[in-house]
């Protein structure tokens, strides 16, 4: 049985979360799909790495995403605590690359509550703050058994969580009716 | 009903506008020249007194006028500033009648009909028009006739005033370049004999035409009136600026930013009039120990909103440094745009407001153009197939389709050790070893030909999506006409 409308997704709205691991993308991309409205997705302008709009078309749509570069991540921070506060995006996404202080993280967390927004660090493994209200690792899964277009699957490791428990989860993302499905673990 | 007026049109020409301008910021003694480089070469411009009475004339050669008169100063000239300050001349002269225009690069003409008695009279006015541009430093020859021409004339060739009524006794003895005719014309006229305006009105004017065109008769008959000849004046610019100069000084947040409101209130009432919206504005603080500060507000779309606008201005405010107090504020939109009213519609309920206003104050932060949007693009190559553009000066595309998935992630493209067109079995990539479970593709890209692109020289690709038994899936692509494989993205 699949299950389309898990109960740990989203993570507590108005809040600020972390996520680490080869598949931060797609959990940033499907929780921006699940929670709707517009998109800031703060980097800073040196990375190389850039998000595809005819890949995460698949997820949201690309005329809901504003970029934004920052020159380091004091600026990073700072555009986003500005942006969480204002309430006029539904989702902060930021790419952090130094470990963040208590006092940046509470300051975001703060700012969530005010604006009544999400945001989303993506952080490098193993550099998470104490502030934030979950944390997740997510990796994904060779599968096997699934045609090759639709293998999506995913194994998100829910790592840290303030108010709740733990848990591991393999999910999958359906293109069509852009929902999450969790599924059982593949066999060996 | 106005017939018996005559018009009158007095032209005003400036023979050293360009160095008479320098020499009111720096007044200096002597001969004085403007340069300018002219086919490769420093040639005079413009010249003083001093300088033309030492046999200096304009279009010599600099070096040759530094070994006449080893004294000459000169300063380069630049012919935007002086046609900006005959426009603020032409401004000044609006003092004396509405209907002033431009005449060439050094010229004023006005229509003073029906202006002069305001003056006490034409010579009245002429006086008083001699005698303060004489204060501004300005050498200046007048011409008073009943056409634009004949002033033109006058005012050329050794001023003068010609009576109402005719004009031909007034012109007849000028020479015929003062009929505004080019230099190649009015010397063929002198050869033929036609020194004088007067000998051209006698001469017979059907071998005239037939001899230089109709240019020349034209001219003359401008001149005597018997043709129309318009002045058309210049337009102001709609200025949008306001200011408030304040009896005692402020200096604290509140009141600053109720100052701004007021100014801010007028501004948009103006804007709103002229459907037009603030794109840049520019607040000037002014303090008492007349230093000041300049807030500039670059807004990410056009507002004639004042209650969006100001909370934008409060970051900026806010880190002034207020001193002993402001005591004169200052606000102008110094870029505009045409914002019409807008039809409100159900479909465009969808609120942009507080996402454009969130702009603007990340946009004071990091720049305007750092906060960008992803645009539809008609490519083939992955990296071509959307474009990056600031999102406060482009609207959100619609129409994103692919029919091949592509990657959520791309990357500069990394070389793998790998051979032959297949995808390899394992592969290094990042410091990992990675195995390959399943192998998709390949789909052939071609470089775009009629584009330069030092990234497709080598070839076609054949991009494969690999899925590693490790978990990764990622984009790979082998290049045949230059055989080797590099990873250039990741699929969810």
């Amino acid at each position: 049985m699949y299950e389309t409308n898990p109960r740990f997704f989203p993570p507590t709205t108005t809040r600020t979360h972390e996520v680490c691991g080869a598949g931060a993308f797609v959990f940033a991309f499907a929780l921006a799909a699940r929670l709707g409205g517009y998109v800031m997705w703060i980097r800073e302008s040196w990375e190389p790495r850039q998000i595809n709009p005819n890949g995460f078309a698949d997820f949201i749509n690309p005329a809901n995403l504003t970029l934004c570069n920052t020159k380091d991540q004091t600026e990073t921070l700072a555009v986003a605590e500005e942006a969480l506060r204002s309430g006029a995006v539904s989702l902060v996404v930021m790419t952090l690359n130094k470990p963040l202080g208590l006092t940046e993280g509470r300051r975001l967390q703060l700012a969530a509550r005010d604006g009544e927004s999400t945001g989303l660090a993506i952080i490098p493994e193993g550099m998470g703050s104490n502030a934030a209200e979950t944390r997740w690792r997510c990796a994904p899964v060779f599968d096997s058994k699934s045609s090759s277009q639709d293998s999506t699957l995913q194994k998100w490791e829910l790592i840290k969580n303030k108010s709740g428990t733990l848990g591991v989860w393999h999910v999958r993302w359906d293109p069509a009716s852009r929902r999450l499905i969790v599924v059982s673990p593949p066999g060996e | 009903m106005f017939g018996g007026i005559q018009r009158r049109v007095v032209s005003l020409w400036f023979p050293r506008l360009a160095s008479d301008r320098v020499l009111r910021v720096y007044p200096s003694d002597g001969p004085f020249a403007l340069t300018l480089k002219r086919n490769n070469a420093n040639r005079l411009y413009c010249l003083n007194i001093d300088a033309a009475q030492q046999s200096l004339h304009p279009g010599m050669a600099y070096s040759d006028a530094r070994a006449f008169c080893p004294s000459l100063q000169t300063v380069p000239a630049d012919l935007q500033r002086d046609q900006q300050f005959l426009k603020t001349l032409r401004r000044w002269a609006t003092r004396y009648c509405p209907w002033v225009g431009m005449e060439g690069r050094d010229g004023l003409v006005l229509d003073i009909s029906g202006s002069g008695h305001l003056f006490g009279g034409e010579d009245g006015m002429l006086a008083d028009m001699r005698a303060r541009l004489m204060r501004a430093g300005l050498s200046v020859q007048i011409g008073l006739a009943g056409t634009r021409g004949a002033a033109w004339a006058l005012a050329h060739h050794g001023e003068g005033q010609a009576p109402p009524g005719d004009m031909l006794p007034a012109l007849r003895d000028l020479p015929v370049a003062a009929l505004r005719l080019d230099e190649k014309t009015s010397t063929a006229l002198i050869r033929l004999g036609l020194r004088k305006v007067g000998d051209l009105a006698a001469a017979p004017r059907a071998p005239l035409t037939r001899r230089f065109g109709p240019d020349v008769l034209l001219r003359l008959d401008q001149a005597l009136g018997q043709q129309p000849e318009d002045i058309s004046p210049l337009f102001d610019p709609p200025h949008y600026g306001v200011r408030m100069t304040l009896p005692d000084p402020i200096g604290l947040l509140s009141d600053v930013m109720a100052g701004i409101e007021r100014l801010l209130t007028q501004l948009c009432a103006k804007l709103k009039t002229q459907e037009m919206g603030a794109r840049v504005l520019t607040i000037t603080l002014r303090r008492v120990d007349q230093d000041h500060q300049e807030i500039e507000l670059r807004l990410a779309r056009a507002l004639h909103d004042p209650q969006r606008i100001l909370p934008l201005f409060k970051r900026g405010v806010a880190e002034m440094e207020a001193g002993f107090g402001i005591d004169q504020l200052r606000l102008e939109a110094t870029q505009v745009e045409a914002l019409p009213a807008q039809q409100i519609t159900h479909i465009s309920a969808a609120q942009k407001g507080p996402l454009e206003d969130l702009i603007t104050r990340i946009g004071t932060r990091v720049r305007l153009e750092n906060i960008q949007r992803f645009l539809t693009a008609d490519s083939h190559i992955p990296e071509r197939s959307f474009i990056i553009a600031p999102a406060a000066y482009s609207e959100p595309a619609s129409g994103w389709a692919c029919s091949n998935p592509r990657p959520l992630c791309l990357f500069p493209p990394e070389l793998i050790a790998a051979t032959g067109p297949h995808p390899p079995k394992r592969f290094r990539w990042r410091r990992m070893s990675l195995t390959t479970g399943r192998a998709t593709g390949p789909e052939r890209i071609a470089p775009e030909w009629w584009l330069e692109d030092d990234n497709w020289r080598s070839g076609l690709r054949d991009y494969w999506r690999v899925e590693t038994t490790q978990g990764r899936r990622l984009w790979l692509f082998y290049t045949p006409q230059n055989p080797g494989w590099f990873v250039q993205g990741e699929f969810v």
